[in-house]
């Protein structure tokens, strides 16, 4: 099946600033994207473009196969989107806000009244449906500008930085929202939070300075990481030396290195080579040895320390 | 119902009812009733005319909508743009004519709802003596009429800037040039260096001589001819003011 959403060369520059570069993104139906960048990397930018709101100065955008330029309207009604800030009419009460984006969106009589209230239901705006949404916290103000991405059942949805602002809660209830709707969307979701990508996306592409850095799985971008697969073992500090001597002699084991010392306890990180896994190979062996271990695990490696490493490649203003 | 016709709608049912959620309406249309009133009465000498008519009540409606109408029109694009309402509003499948007129039907109707508040004075006139009723209707028109020019204007301006008060001051600004262009202050300043030609066409568009006219019961078809091409030129600049700077 084709991609959903298809995003071919999109560029765009305001003034001498070249705020995206040649970004090309495609979005299969059940794909959850994550578009990762430090701010300023464009996000919000290619997002713009994607969803016809911003013309690029090249490149085209689609959405299920529906040119956004060209025909705007019928690509827009294909669309849900959710910009950044989530944006609403604050003199509006939730109720009376999805009413006026399902009379846009031509959703009429019945089928009006059980969309809105469906939307209401999945954001859990029951309680406040008719209070003015100026009124309301920015946890509701989120979720009204979800409901109003949703109501119309879209094939797409794109969100720009839908849980930016919210407490744990309320982001566990809007990622849960996500991955309950994924199967039938294809979805892109902005962030900078990196624990979202695990937790909700089934592919993250990462962008900086305009340009795609990584594009893979958030496992793939776990890869990279410095420390991606390493063994760690806390031992007593008296065997040290032994435990030491033990692992580097290792064939799968480049180097042991010194993580921290306390209250008498080292921690020991082991790393591969060539990223193989080794945690059964360090176990054996150290069992081989009789070196008692209170405590031994592999590292995964951090998505920041990847993030950091991929985004700041180009030094001083990153 | 077709769907530009829908989207338009809803936008300017959304937009009425906007203006009536906050104070402003209530306080905007008491001032407008109570000004007209005051100005025909106390500034006109509605009595002193001795006339059955509604001449000194209509003839400052043009200097009442130099600062009325820019205060309607101004919220109209730079508050969408301001509070970002803008780019949910332009990824709606609605085209930005669509908004637009949508946007200015709701303003223009906020206004009609002015007007209609004035009626009152009509029936007064009725009960005091024997108008020309057919005037009266038309001067009434013609009001409705260069108020939606003020608007249109006031629209494409308030398109232009995320700031209500820059929007507001320009507005004004333009629609007083548009009411003074047949006065003999911008006109001598004119003809002394321009040629006749751009003078008498300045002169042609002066919003206060072609009000004037209808409120003579005089309604030539180049009146109703100018208003509304200012209003849909105006609309249209508004559309390419929203395209251009919508993200900016």
């Amino acid at each position: 099946m084709s991609a959903l959403v298809e995003s071919t060369s999109l560029r765009k520059a305001f003034g001498p600033i070249v705020a995206v570069d040649d970004i090309s993104l495609h979005v299969r139906k059940g794909e959850v994207l994550g578009f990762l960048g430090p701010n300023g990397a464009g996000k919000s930018t290619t997002m713009k473009m994607i969803t016809g709101f911003l013309e690029p100065d090249r490149g085209t955008s689609k959405i299920c196969g529906i040119d956004v330029a060209k025909h705007a309207k019928a690509a827009k009604g294909q669309l849900g989107y959710l910009p950044e800030g989530a944006p609403l009419y604050a003199e509006m009460t939730p109720k009376s806000f999805l009413n006026f984006i399902a009379a846009v969106r031509g959703i009429d009589g019945k089928a009006r009244v059980m969309s809105v209230a469906a939307a209401i239901e999945k954001t859990r705006l029951e309680a406040v449906v008719d209070q003015r949404i100026e009124t309301l916290s920015k946890g509701y103000k989120r979720r009204v500008g979800l409901a109003q991405a949703v109501l119309h059942d879209p094939p797409v949805l794109i969100m720009d930085e839908p849980t930016d602002g919210l407490d744990p809660n309320q982001k566990h209830h809007v990622r849960n929202l996500i991955s309950e709707m994924a199967p039938q969307k294809a979805v892109i979701v902005s962030t900078h939070i990196l624990e979202e990508v695990e937790a909700v996306c089934t592919r993250a592409v990462v962008i900086n300075k305009g340009r795609i850095v990584a594009d893979g799985t958030a496992e793939d971008l776990m890869r990279r990481a410095p420390y991606h697969g390493a063994v760690a073992v806390r031992i007593a500090q008296d065997r040290k030396d032994a435990v030491i001597a033990a692992l580097s002699k290792h064939a799968a084991v480049d180097r042991v290195e010194l993580i921290e010392r306390v209250n008498g306890h080292i921690s020991l990180r082991a790393i591969p080579k060539n990223g193989k896994p080794i945690a059964t190979d360090v176990a054996a062996l150290l069992r081989e040895h009789s070196l008692p271990v209170e405590e031994l695990f592999v590292q995964r490696g951090k998505l920041d320390d990847v993030f950091r490493q991929i985004t700041m490649t180009e030094g001083k203003d990153a | 119902m077709p769907s530009s016709l829908r989207g338009t709608a809803a936008i300017a049912r959304r937009e009425l009812g906007a203006y009536f959620s906050t104070p402003l309406a209530g306080v905007f249309l008491t001032i407008f009733v109570a000004l007209t009133g005051a100005f025909a009465f106390y500034v006109g000498g509605f009595f002193d005319r001795g006339q059955a008519d509604l001449y000194a009540f209509f003839a400052y409606h043009p200097w009442l909508y130099l600062l009325l109408v820019p205060a309607v029109g101004m919220r109209l694009w730079a508050e969408e743009r301001k509070t970002g309402t803008i780019e949910l509003l332009m990824t709606l499948p609605v085209s930005p004519w669509e908004a637009v007129v949508g946007k200015f039907l709701a303003a223009w109707a906020f206004v009609g709802i002015a007007l209609l508040l004035t009626l009152p004075m009509w029936l007064t006139v009725n009960y005091l003596g024997d108008p020309d009723n057919g005037v009266i209707l038309a001067s009434y028109l013609g009001s409705f009429l260069m108020a939606g020019a003020f608007l249109a204007f006031a629209s494409f301006v308030s398109a232009l800037t995320k700031n209500q008060v820059i929007a507001f001051i320009l507005a004004a600004t333009v629609c007083f040039l548009l009411v003074m262009s047949g006065v003999d202050l911008v006109q001598n300043a004119l003809r002394v260096w321009t040629p006749g030609i751009v003078s008498s066409a300045v002169s042609s568009l002066s919003f206060l001589s072609h009000f004037e006219e209808i409120t003579r019961g005089v309604i030539e078809a180049s009146t109703i001819v100018l208003f509304t091409s200012v209003i849909l030129f105006a609309l249209f600049a508004t559309v390419i003011a929203i395209d251009q700077r919508k993200a900016s």
